[in-house]
């Protein structure tokens, strides 16, 4: 008797205690934190109708590039090509894709080979904006995967790597877009 | 024995308890409720902008609601590091007064543009406190476009207050002064020499363009605060007023004799009608104007030279005094347009007038006696009602849409909610401390959103982190969606916060521009792409037209300047891009540096002051290139034959 006396005063501040914090949910949004991840898309989610597009939506835009596009998503590298850059981007086309050999490409675009993927798009990727009149013969451009890609002018003509041709040039508002004819493959070490 | 302490001390428990817990609801939230009520998770939007003018600092800055988030701080009457107002050639001009250019204001109230009496947000103006200014900041750009000085007028805090259709901004003067062509007048001579003016600044509805309509001449008192009529009350202006002892020295003592001041009714549409019948006086006068053109991306000053003036004791039936006790501040209208709140910052009653009782007054010639050729309305026969033990030293009223009033109490340091129809103290919450103004967003409109209300404080001693003995002034959010206000945020705010207004975030983030069209700049120096970049000598004034892009600037490399030369740097950003500023400024700049947004034109003035090679920079981390983002302007002595040389990239051959 004389323990559960003594005891009432604790239960009673106990449940003094749990009546304080218990009071009508709060009205109104209360968003948890579980939305929150879908929130954060990234620089490629920012809705902007109104400035001059990036590479990332040009080259979405593009009928051209969907594969290009397609392999962009699956590495990953959204984001990255709708970042401030500046960047230059060899873009080849589907026909540039479609020379690959098909295993190869769809092999590619496997999660497994992401690390492969990775590498050969940022090997088309310069930080930076090289206009096709800068281009000098013999250049070395040092790619986002850190391999060079050589710049050949040979009569005013511009050649990558000594055989993809440069067919068109884009600005973007982040940098510019050299459309190419072949998918460059970075050098074997 | 035992028994009964035990008892006893679960008895005592349960009393302290339940006593901590009643009192604790009663002004602050649980931590975890008020927790979720002002948490906006990372990338949502706030619900409401929130405007607070700065006080000493001159700048406005604008916060998110609930968060109490800082988004912006807009340069006003005061230059700004961060942007370069004041110190580009652009913005110099904004801060030029009739007294010469002058850097830094003080500035305390603001209004948000309306329709019908409702926010439309396309404008908020700002008041220049020391030396009498209107703004007008555009709210698409969030950008101080146009200063309007107020000739005869000395200390303009009466300001800048709207009509319901913002046909008219308000600007009243605190210290009258002598006026017209004998001003060196002895001090003492006040109650002979000495005008006050209100003056009514007519918006243009299209542009915003400010123009000075008219001057009302006003017997020798401080003005202090005002707010026009809204609904039924829409053609009249109401002012408070003190110091209707008309005394020179020592107000603290000598201002506080009159068991009554004023509170002045204005009708400004028959002011309006006196002016377009071409009443009144005009008369020279000398004022700045400040316009920034967002296509030139410049600002000018034109100078006013005309004045027209109203005298109430001349033109009749447009003024009327109504006696208010004890040095009014506050003068606040309920939504309604029925109701005028005015707090006798030494009273201890909050009177509360009534317009349609204000009307009859007039009509009724229901006087008591007139103030230097104005008449004084009775007091008992326009008053509604007095609210009774409101708190100490009653300030500001602002109002919510369920007919309930919130009265900010400095001396007591607290919020009162008072009922207008009823006038019965309601609820009371404390604030930390020493509030001045406060918000409810819309609450001094016909439309008050409500949901918070907001205090701005002036002391905050032991609320955040010491930083020294200089402290910052504090903001405090109270719910009062419910019966009793709750208390759920505090935050820092810049400067002193006078007066704010908030504003449902969608009717203006809607309007935000994003980037300025370049195709649109008629900068006169703008270079709408990197062919037309060039450098041009007129004189030894040495034009640069500059470009900025990712990641260079054009041109990079400068020869042919010589000692002696003023060398204008006119950089143009080129980016068309969101959120890709540029910035620039060159060693030795003797006025900071300079800040430009995508499409726009923004000039650095230098003149060199030693021969060498001298290094500028972008000063804004626009890329991943930006540290490449640089160049050298070379310095030749004075009279050197070094050519006028520039480029980027390649060095072009001198012919
Ligand atoms: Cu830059």
């Amino acid at each position: 008797m004389k323990n559960f006396i003594f005891i009432s005063p604790i239960l009673v501040l106990a449940c003094a205690l749990w009546g304080c914090t218990q009071g009508p949910p709060a009205s109104g949004e209360s968003p948890s934190a579980a939305n929150d991840a879908a929130l954060n898309v990234g620089q490629s989610g920012v809705q902007d109708d109104v400035s001059q597009q990036n590479i990332l939506q040009i080259a979405a835009g593009s009928k051209d590039h969907s594969t290009l596009v397609t392999a962009v998503k699956a590495a990953g590298l959204v984001d990255v090509l709708a970042n401030a850059g500046p960047f230059t981007v060899f873009a080849p086309t589907n026909e540039a894709f479609g020379k690959l050999p098909k295993e190869t490409l769809d092999g590619l675009l496997k999660p497994e080979n992401k690390d492969a993927l990775s590498d050969i798009l940022e090997y088309h990727v310069y930080v930076g904006v090289i206009k096709t009149d800068q281009m000098r013969d013999g250049q070395k451009l040092n790619q986002v995967n850190l391999k060079n890609v050589v710049v050949n002018v040979n009569e005013g003509k511009i050649t990558l790597n000594a055989g993809t041709n440069i067919i068109a040039s884009i600005p973007a508002s982040n940098g510019i877009i050299h459309v190419v004819d072949g998918v460059l493959l970075p050098p074997e070490k | 024995m035992k028994k009964i302490i035990y008892l006893i001390g679960g008895i005592l428990a349960v009393i302290a308890i339940l006593w901590q817990c009643k009192t604790k609801s009663a002004a602050t939230a649980s931590a975890s409720d008020a927790a979720e009520k002002v948490y906006v998770s990372p990338g949502k939007h706030d619900e409401f902008y929130n405007f607070v003018s700065g006080g000493f600092n001159g700048q406005m800055s604008v916060y998110g609601l609930p968060s109490g988030r800082l988004l912006k701080i807009i340069p006003v009457f005061s230059v700004f590091p961060e942007n370069g107002y004041g110190f580009s050639d652009e913005t110099r001009a904004m801060l030029n007064t009739s007294r010469g250019w002058l850097p830094w204001d003080d500035e305390h109230h603001m209004s948000v543009s309306e329709t019908n009496g409702e926010q439309d947000a396309r404008w908020i103006f700002a008041n220049a406190n020391n030396t009498p200014r209107i703004a007008r900041i555009d709210l698409s750009t969030f950008r101080t476009v146009e200063i309007l000085e107020i000739p005869n007028s000395a200390g303009n805090h009466c300001s800048p207050f709207i009509t319901q259709n913002t046909e008219y901004v308000i600007a009243g003067t605190r210290f009258s002064i002598p006026m017209g062509a004998q001003q060196d007048v002895a001090i003492n001579s006040y109650k002979d020499n000495f005008k006050g003016t209100l003056s009514f600044i007519s918006v243009n509805p299209e542009s915003g363009r400010l123009k000075l309509a008219f001057q009302i001449l006003m017997p020798g008192m401080d003005f202090d605060l005002s707010r026009g009529g809204k609904g039924p009350s829409a053609d009249w202006f109401f002012f408070s007023c003190y110091n209707s002892e008309r005394a020179n020295t020592l107000l603290e003592v000598n201002a506080s004799q009159n068991d009554k001041d004023f509170i002045v009714a204005v009708n400004w549409k028959k002011a309006e009608e006196y002016m377009k019948a071409g009443k009144g006086v005009r008369s020279k006068s000398h004022y700045a104007h400040n316009i920034y053109d967002e296509k030139k991306h410049s600002a000018s000053t034109t100078w006013e030279e005309d004045v027209l003036t109203l005298d109430p004791t001349v033109l009749k039936d447009f003024v009327y005094l109504m006696p208010c006790p004890k040095s009014p501040h506050g003068c606040d209208v309920d939504p309604t347009g029925k109701f005028i709140a005015a707090s006798g910052k030494l009273a201890a009653v909050i009177p509360v007038f009534s317009f349609d009782k204000m009307l009859q007054a007039i009509e009724s010639k229901t006087y008591d006696g007139e103030y230097q050729g104005i008449p004084v309305l009775k007091y008992e026969a326009v008053l509604h009602g007095e609210v009774q033990k409101p708190g100490l030293g009653p300030l500001h009223t602002e109002f919510d849409a369920n007919g309930n009033a919130y009265t900010s109490m400095f001396v007591s340091s607290e919020i009162v909610k008072w009922n207008v129809q009823s006038l019965q103290v309601l609820d009371r919450v404390p604030t930390y401390y020493s509030i001045g103004h406060l918000c409810v967003p819309g609450g001094d409109t016909r439309k008050p959103w409500g949901k918070y209300v907001i205090a701005y404080n002036k002391i905050t001693k032991d609320r955040f982190l010491p930083t020294g003995p200089e402290l910052t002034q504090s903001a405090q959010l109270y719910d009062i969606s419910g019966d009793k206000m709750k208390l759920l945020l505090d935050f820092p705010t810049i400067g002193e916060p006078h007066y704010a207004n908030a504003v449902p975030a969608e009717l203006i983030s809607k309007n935000s521009v994003k980037i300025y069209k370049l195709e649109e700049n008629a900068h006169p120096y703008v270079a709408k792409g990197e062919g037309q970049a060039k450098v041009v000598r007129e004189g030894n004034k040495v034009h640069v037209y500059m470009t900025a892009i990712r990641s260079h600037l054009t041109p990079d490399n400068i020869e042919g300047v010589r000692m002696g030369d003023e060398v204008h740097f006119h950089v143009t950003n080129l980016e068309q891009d969101w959120d890709i500023p540029h910035g620039f400024t060159i060693r030795g700049s003797t006025n900071g540096e300079t800040l430009i947004m995508p499409g726009e034109t923004q000039t650095i003035s230098w003149k060199p002051d030693q021969v060498g090679v001298t290094p500028f920079y972008c000063t804004d981390f626009c890329s991943a290139l930006h540290q490449e983002m640089q160049g050298y302007i070379r310095v030749s002595p004075a009279g050197s034959n070094i050519p006028l040389k520039y480029w980027t990239g390649d060095e072009p051959q001198v012919q």
